[in-house]
């Protein structure tokens, strides 16, 4: 038997790991009732803190402390519906809690054995009721190998990710895998680098083993900077040691002591679970000297970033980890040979890391009967913006965008019409309603002009307006250009300042052909990839969406009502009945009110076009065009 | 605005000579004084061994730094995709209006700064607003409305 207390005392060997996980699981009854709470940053801004705490009090309170468990876990990725709550062992799924739920969620579906009907998931197209957490459609038809464990382990606890075999994969690539074999393994699986570019994982990985130094690094990059992707905080923050395992594992693979995690400073919870986790795997001799007594060495540190989006290029992250601003370099040496202080480097995203103890594990074999010839194993994505069931999914790669959106995300809401899939970030594209039947994976998404980025999928409907969302990228890179190259200083700063004239109705005729003319220029000539790829969102909206483009520039109309200069609104005055709401929502006072029950007047001549009247009138009696 | 030097250099002390951590570095002065002082810029300077131009130059690189004294609270609206496709830029314009501040801009009474950032990761819950590091989803201009009042009453009180 081990002894009673293990915290705080080195694990020497893979027979005392293997000592340890069992005393864990030995400890713990499977059939206890566990509440099980996402406490993720998206739970947390709907409230799931103030849940935790309720419930940990309402636990005490109706006297079964000692009988029920509580875990406060990281992202489950049904963001939509937060705060979320799984009662293990059964599983059974409640959605949208506030703390005013949890007197009845423990007398009834604890104290007693009741389902709570009214806080469970309708699916949408029956109104049926779903009682357990795996028949839901959102989860159903997702794959979660990376992401599965958030739901299961408190992020904050090394013992619940040993519990569930963690760190045994780690103890079998020193103790029973030489470098070249674990390379082999990665190269079998298939993998490829999950920031983006998709470069075979095991190729880097090969030079950098190769690369001339006795000093190497590894680095993982979580500055995800693409807006609209979170995959990366989800799984730092859900499941850091898996990551760290991934980091050691290819550390001892590459011949590197020494790493680098470079986390963005807005992500305040990732880094703070990652940083506990580094200290609990010391204490554990996990990472350090010796680590579990194979003679290995390897120690990490935290960079957190500056939030520049920039410093998600490899060049520009070590420039940065550095201590210098984050400004790319050409790549003529590549940084496997010489990248930070000179040194061979080797950076993966966060979820290329994650995905190495998986493989490792389970063999490459396994890894590559999931996805597509060309692209092996999962992806996640995160699924946002004008879609039902919002949040972050993992899914095999091949699966099609239809099935994502529509089996997954559950289509678009308010009965609107689906315009564009916008994948890949600002270096991406937006996808149109014909291409929705393209199996998901790098090359598809290249060949339609997108790419796969970090895994944002930005869902848009007919409100959103083509020409805004190429302003907007644009604009987004004009202020995230480092300025070291002419070419996408000056070259992005052009082209923001022609389609921000289009959507002003400034546009002329020939400005479609010079922001074409321009895109060749920057992806020709620019320096890192934020120039090369920066004019996709343009080219994209101009392939599929060139009417759009053609109807603000000739009629100097906005089809989807978003560009401010070219829209106007008014009063339906059916429709008003002088409530007022929109007179005190005016910011301009440009609308009077007449008498009761008479509509209200709206002076264009003082009208700002900020839309206040229309959000705060609920009887759609705002016009706008 | 007064700044405690031997706070400072208390920050400073375990990171002497570590020149790669200068940006986690400026990151605890501003999280400690709200912004960069010019002497705490100096003052690192020294302890990293670095040239003074270096230590501005990564101050006014990365947006996360300010060398302007901000308000007490910080209210950061997100411009990510995924909030800006549902209604994100214009909050931003109200905030804007409302306080009479543009991003990066603090109001002269030094109540509010406010910052448009670019995807807070809350994107399924947009559009986000964070003030003071609490996040608010879904916001719309009348929930922006009632969470700036419950702020500026806070302020008269105080």
């Amino acid at each position: 038997m081990m002894p009673e207390k293990v915290l705080g005392k080195r694990i020497n060997s893979p027979s005392e790991l293997e000592a340890l996980e069992q005393s864990i699981v030995a400890k713990r009854d499977p059939d206890k009732p566990c509440v099980v709470l996402c406490a993720g940053t998206g739970c947390r801004a709907a409230g799931a803190e103030e849940v935790v705490d309720a419930f940990r009090e309402e636990i005490k309170q109706q006297g079964l402390g000692d009988k029920v468990e509580v875990k406060s876990t990281g992202c489950h990725g049904f963001c939509e519906r937060g705060p979320l709550v799984v009662l293990r062992p059964k599983k059974i799924f409640y959605q949208q809690i506030t703390k005013e739920d949890i007197p009845e969620i423990v007398s009834e579906s604890l104290v007693n054995d009741n389902i709570v009907e009214r806080l469970l998931y309708a699916d949408p197209a029956t109104g049926e009721k779903i009682v357990y957490e795996d028949d839901v459609p959102f989860y159903k038809k997702q794959t979660r190998i990376l992401l599965g464990a958030n739901g299961e382990i408190d992020p904050t606890e090394i013992d619940d990710y040993i519990a569930i075999g963690g760190y045994s994969t780690l103890a079998k690539a020193l103790f029973q895998m030489s470098p070249e074999e674990i390379i082999e393994e990665v190269k079998q699986s298939g993998l490829r680098g999950r920031g983006g570019a998709g470069f075979p994982t095991y190729r880097k990985w090969e030079s950098c083993r190769h690369a001339r130094g006795a000093i190497k690094y590894v680095i993982c990059n979580a500055d995800e900077g693409d807006p609209g992707a979170y995959q990366d905080r989800s799984l730092l923050e859900g499941n850091p040691h898996s990551v760290l395992e991934g980091m050691i594992i290819g550390a001892y693979a590459i011949g590197s002591h020494e790493g680098y995690i470079y986390v963005r400073n807005e992500y305040p919870l990732a880094v703070r679970h990652i940083g506990i986790a580094i200290e609990q795997a010391i204490e554990y001799g996990l990472l350090g000297e010796n680590i579990l007594g194979s003679g290995f060495d390897f120690g990490v540190s935290i960079n957190r970033g500056g939030g520049a989006f920039v410093c998600g290029e490899s060049t520009a992250l070590m420039a940065s980890l550095e201590g210098k601003i984050g400004e790319p370099r050409a790549k003529y040496i590549h940084t496997v040979e010489k990248g930070l202080w000179d040194r061979p480097s080797n950076l993966n995203n966060v979820k290329t890391w994650a995905s190495v103890p998986l493989i490792i594990n389970k063999g490459a074999k396994w890894y590559s009967q999931m996805g597509t010839e060309g692209t092996k194993g999962t992806m996640i994505f995160s699924l946002v913006g004008k879609v039902n069931n919002t949040g972050l999914i993992e899914v095999p790669m091949g699966t099609t965008l239809r099935e994502i959106i529509y089996d997954i995300g559950g289509g678009i809401p308010g009965g609107k019409k689906f315009k564009a899939v916008q994948t890949g970030g600002p270096s991406g594209g937006c996808i149109p309603e014909e291409l929705l039947h393209l199996p998901v994976d790098f090359d598809e998404l290249t060949k339609a002009g997108s790419m796969m980025g970090s895994g944002g999928m930005i869902v848009m409907d007919e409100d959103t307006c083509m020409v805004d969302i190429a302003r907007y990228f644009l604009t987004f890179l004009e202020e995230e250009s480092c300025g070291k190259c002419v070419p996408c200083r000056e070259g992005i700063k052009r082209m923001g300042q022609i389609l921000t004239g289009i959507t002003q109705g400034k546009g002329k005729e020939g400005d479609i052909e010079i922001l074409e003319d321009l895109a060749g220029v920057l992806r020709d000539g620019s320096l890192c990839t934020l120039g090369t790829t920066a004019a996709n969102p343009i080219l994209t909206t101009i392939r599929h969406f060139r009417d759009e483009y053609e109807a603000h520039i000739k009629e100097k109309r906005c089809p989807a009502a978003v560009c401010q200069e070219l829209i106007q609104y008014s009063i339906i005055e059916e429709k008003c009945p002088g409530c007022g709401l929109c007179v005190k929502a005016c910011p301009t006072q440009a609308i009077t009110l007449v008498a009761k029950k008479q509509p209200v007047i709206l002076d264009q001549s003082k009208c700002i076009k900020c839309g206040a009247c229309y959000d705060v009138c609920k009887l759609g009696a705002v016009a706008k065009r | 605005m007064n700044i405690d030097l031997a706070k400072i250099d208390s920050i400073i002390e375990p990171y002497k000579g570590r020149q790669g951590l200068l940006i986690s570095l400026l990151q605890d002065i501003q999280a400690e004084c709200n912004y960069l002082p010019e002497e705490a810029l100096v003052e690192v300077s020294q302890a990293l061994e670095l040239p003074l131009s270096q230590v501005f130059s990564v101050a006014t690189f990365f947006k996360a730094f300010s060398l302007e004294p901000r308000g007490r609270h910080l209210i950061m609206v997100c411009l990510g995709t995924a909030c800006h496709v549902r209604g994100g830029e214009r909050l931003a314009q109200k905030l804007e209006r409302d306080l009479g501040i543009k991003p990066g801009e603090t109001t002269q009474d030094f109540e509010f700064t406010l910052e448009a950032v670019n995807c807070l990761g809350c994107c399924a819950l947009g559009p986000v607003v964070v003030i003071d590091g609490k996040y608010e989803s879904k916001v719309d201009s009348a929930k922006l409305d009632s969470i700036l009042k419950r702020y500026q009453s806070e302020a008269n009180k105080g």
